[in-house]
C-alpha cells in the first residue's frame, strides 16, 4: 500500500500535539506525580452516577433524538439562563454533544470555507488549530503575555485581524494559563468583532471554577452578541463528568440547524446514560460542584505561593485549575526543565510550548490533584529548583 | 474564621500537622494551633482517631435500648451511665421506637451477650434491649471501606 498516497495529506501533515509526546515519555515511567493531567481528581458526584445507573436499569439504550432529548435541552436552557444570563429556545438553539470538542469541530466545519482564517489567543488549547486545519481553513494565533495575565489584548486582535477573517475563538478562563479575561477587555473584544462582522466561538467550560470573586461574563451576553457568537459548555470540569463525555453548544439557530446536519450523520446523539446523568447534574449538582470549585481554590492559593517561594515566577490565575510559572530564571527551555523535573525528581508537567510557541518559559502545572500529592510535588520541584540555582550559581 | 475548614481539613486527615494545615488553608502556623485549641476547648473536637477496619477481628452490635425517663434529667443520667462501660463505643438518644441506641464490641460473640445480660438489661430504668450484630461494614466516618480505588487516571491530558 502506498500510504503517501491513500492517506489524507490535511490530516498527516497536521503536527503531532506537544502533550502526545510529553504523555509518551510518561506512561513509561513509574512512581510519578502528575500536575500534567487537564482533568478534574474528583469523581462523579455520586447522585450524577446514579442517575446514570438508574437509566440503564430502567432500559433507557436507545438512540435519542438528534437535537438530544428535550428535557436536557430544557434543564440546559434554565441553567445557561440562571449562569450566564443568555436566553436559548430549548428547541432551536441548544444541541447536546459528545464533549465541548466534538461542539468545536461542528461548528467550525459548518462555518468555514478553504481559505477562511480563525484568529484564536496563544497559549491555548492544544485542538484549536488542528480542528481548523482539518476544515481547509487557517488558524492564526493571537500571542498573549503574562503583561496582560495572558488575557486576549483587543489591540492586538484588531491589528490581526485580515479580510479573511471570519471567526474568533474565546477561551476564558483559559487553559493552559487558568487566565480570565476582565470586563473591560471583553467589551472591547465585543466592539471589534460587531465592527469586523467577526462570528465568536467562545469555550466557557471552565466558567464555573472562578477564584477571583468576579461573577463570570460570557461574551454572548454582551449588546448585540448573541446573534454572532456560538456558547460553548459542558459537564467535564464543573461537574467532574469528563468520562461521560457531555457538552452543548447555544447559538443562532441557522448555525445549530447546520451543525445537526454534520452530527446526524456522524455522531447521531451523546449516549443517552450521559443526557439523563447530565440531567441530574444540572438539577442537583450545584452544592457539589461548590465544594469541588471551593476545594480548587484552596489548592491554587497554595500552589501559587509555594511556586514563588521557590523562585518560579507565577501570577495568580483567576479560573480553571492551571498555573502557568515562569521557568525563566534557570536558563533552561520549558521543555528541558519538564524533561530534567520529570527524570529528576519524577513530577510531570506539561511545557508551556504545548499550547504554542509563546508558552516557551512556562510550564502548565495542573492542580486538580490531592492536596498530599500536591505537597509532595512542589517539595520535590522546590528541591529541583534549588538544584538548578546552585549548578547556576558554580557555573 | 478558619475553624469550619480546620474542621474539614483534621475531619478528612486528622494526622495533618498545624504546618500543613497553615499552608492550605493560606495562613499562619500560630492561628491553626489557637483555632485547634479553642475547638477542643469548645469540646468540639472530641479527640483524633484512627479508623480502623476490624470487620475480621471481634463482634460488634447495636443495641436498642428502651428505657423509663427520670424526672429531672430525663434519659441523661441512665445513658451516661451506659456510655461509660468500657465496651460501649458510642451511644445515643434517639427519637422513634426506642430511646437508646448503644453500639457495642466485644472479643466475640459471648462478650456482648454477657455484656447485655449482665449489666445492660439488669440496670434500673432499662425496659427492653433488642440487639442487632454487624455482619460487613461499608461506610464509616464518611469513609467507604473495601472499593478498590480507581487507578486508570492517564498521567497527562490535554
Amino acid at each position: 500500500m502506498d500510504w503517501n498516497h491513500t492517506l489524507s495529506r490535511q490530516i498527516a501533515q497536521l503536527p503531532r500535539s506537544g502533550i502526545r509526546e510529553f504523555f509518551d515519555l510518561v506512561i513509561g515511567s513509574k512512581g510519578i506525580i502528575s500536575l500534567g493531567v487537564g482533568e478534574p481528581d474528583f469523581v462523579t458526584p455520586w447522585h450524577v452516577r446514579e442517575a446514570a445507573i438508574y437509566s440503564l436499569e430502567k432500559g433507557h439504550t436507545t438512540y435519542t433524538s438528534n437535537y438530544g432529548l428535550e428535557s436536557l435541552r430544557r434543564a440546559i436552557s434554565q441553567y445557561v439562563q440562571d449562569f450566564f444570563h443568555v436566553e436559548y429556545d430549548p428547541t432551536c438553539e441548544i444541541l447536546p454533544t459528545v464533549g465541548v470538542s466534538q461542539a468545536i469541530d461542528l461548528a467550525l466545519r459548518c462555518l468555514l470555507n478553504p481559505g477562511d482564517e480563525v484568529l484564536y489567543h496563544e497559549p491555548g488549547y492544544v485542538s484549536y488549530a488542528p480542528t481548523v486545519s482539518m476544515t481547509y481553513a487557517h488558524a492564526t494565533p493571537i500571542q498573549t503575555s503574562i503583561d496582560d495575565l495572558f488575557a486576549l489584548s483587543p489591540q492586538k486582535l484588531e491589528e490581526a485581524i485580515s479580510p479573511a477573517t471570519k471567526v474568533l475563538m474565546l477561551n476564558f478562563p483559559t487553559n493552559p494559563t487558568g487566565s480570565i479575561a476582565p470586563l473591560g477587555t471583553l467589551k472591547k473584544i465585543a466592539d471589534i468583532c460587531r465592527k469586523h462582522d467577526i462570528f465568536v466561538l467562545t469555550d466557557e467550560i471552565y466558567s464555573e471554577l472562578r477564584y477571583d470573586g468576579e461573577t463570570h461574563t460570557s461574551i454572548a451576553s454582551l449588546p448585540g452578541m448573541k446573534e454572532r457568537t456560538l456558547l460553548l459548555h459542558g459537564f467535564s470540569k464543573a461537574f467532574a463528568m469528563t468520562g461521560m463525555r457531555l457538552g452543548y453548544a447555544c447559538g443562532p439557530r441557522e448555525l445549530i440547524d447546520l451543525m445537526v446536519k454534520i452530527h446526524s450523520y456522524t455522531m447521531i446523539c451523546p449516549s443517552i446514560t450521559s443526557q439523563e446523568a447530565g440531567i441530574e447534574a444540572l438539577k442537583n449538582g450545584k452544592p457539589a460542584m461548590e465544594e469541588m470549585r471551593d476545594s480548587y481554590h484552596r489548592r491554587r492559593d497554595y500552589i501559587v505561593k509555594r511556586f514563588n517561594e521557590m523562585g518560579m515566577d507565577c501570577h495568580m490565575p483567576g479560573g480553571a485549575f492551571y498555573t502557568f510559572p515562569s521557568v525563566k530564571r534557570f536558563g533552561l527551555s520549558s521543555r528541558d526543565f519538564a524533561l530534567r523535573l520529570l527524570k529528576e525528581q519524577k513530577v510531570a508537567a506539561v511545557p508551556g510550548t504545548a499550547f504554542g510557541s509563546c508558552g516557551e518559559g512556562y510550564l502548565r502545572c495542573c492542580y486538580a490533584t490531592g492536596f498530599n500529592l500536591l505537597e509532595q510535588a512542589c517539595d520535590k520541584m522546590a528541591h529541583f529548583c534549588e538544584s538548578l540555582q546552585s549548578q547556576q550559581t558554580c557555573v | 474564621m478558619i475553624q469550619e475548614a480546620l474542621l474539614k481539613l483534621l475531619e478528612e486527615d486528622a494526622r495533618l500537622s498545624d504546618r500543613q494545615i497553615a499552608a492550605r488553608l493560606g495562613t499562619s502556623e500560630e492561628e491553626v494551633a489557637s483555632s485547634r485549641a479553642e475547638l477542643e476547648q469548645q469540646g468540639r473536637i472530641v479527640g483524633y482517631q484512627t479508623i480502623v477496619n476490624d470487620d475480621s477481628i471481634g463482634v460488634a452490635a447495636f443495641i436498642e435500648v428502651r428505657c423509663t425517663p427520670e424526672q429531672e434529667g430525663g434519659f441523661n443520667r441512665l445513658a451516661e451511665r451506659i456510655a461509660r462501660f468500657d465496651e460501649v463505643r458510642s451511644c445515643f438518644l434517639m427519637s422513634g421506637g426506642y430511646d437508646l441506641l448503644v453500639m457495642v464490641e466485644a472479643k466475640d460473640l459471648m462478650g456482648v451477650a454477657k455484656f447485655v445480660t449482665d449489666k445492660l438489661s439488669s440496670m434500673g430504668g432499662v425496659l427492653s434491649t433488642s440487639t442487632h450484630f454487624r455482619l460487613k461494614t461499608y461506610k464509616l466516618n464518611g469513609l467507604m471501606f473495601d472499593v478498590p480505588s480507581s487507578s486508570e487516571r492517564i498521567s497527562v491530558a490535554p
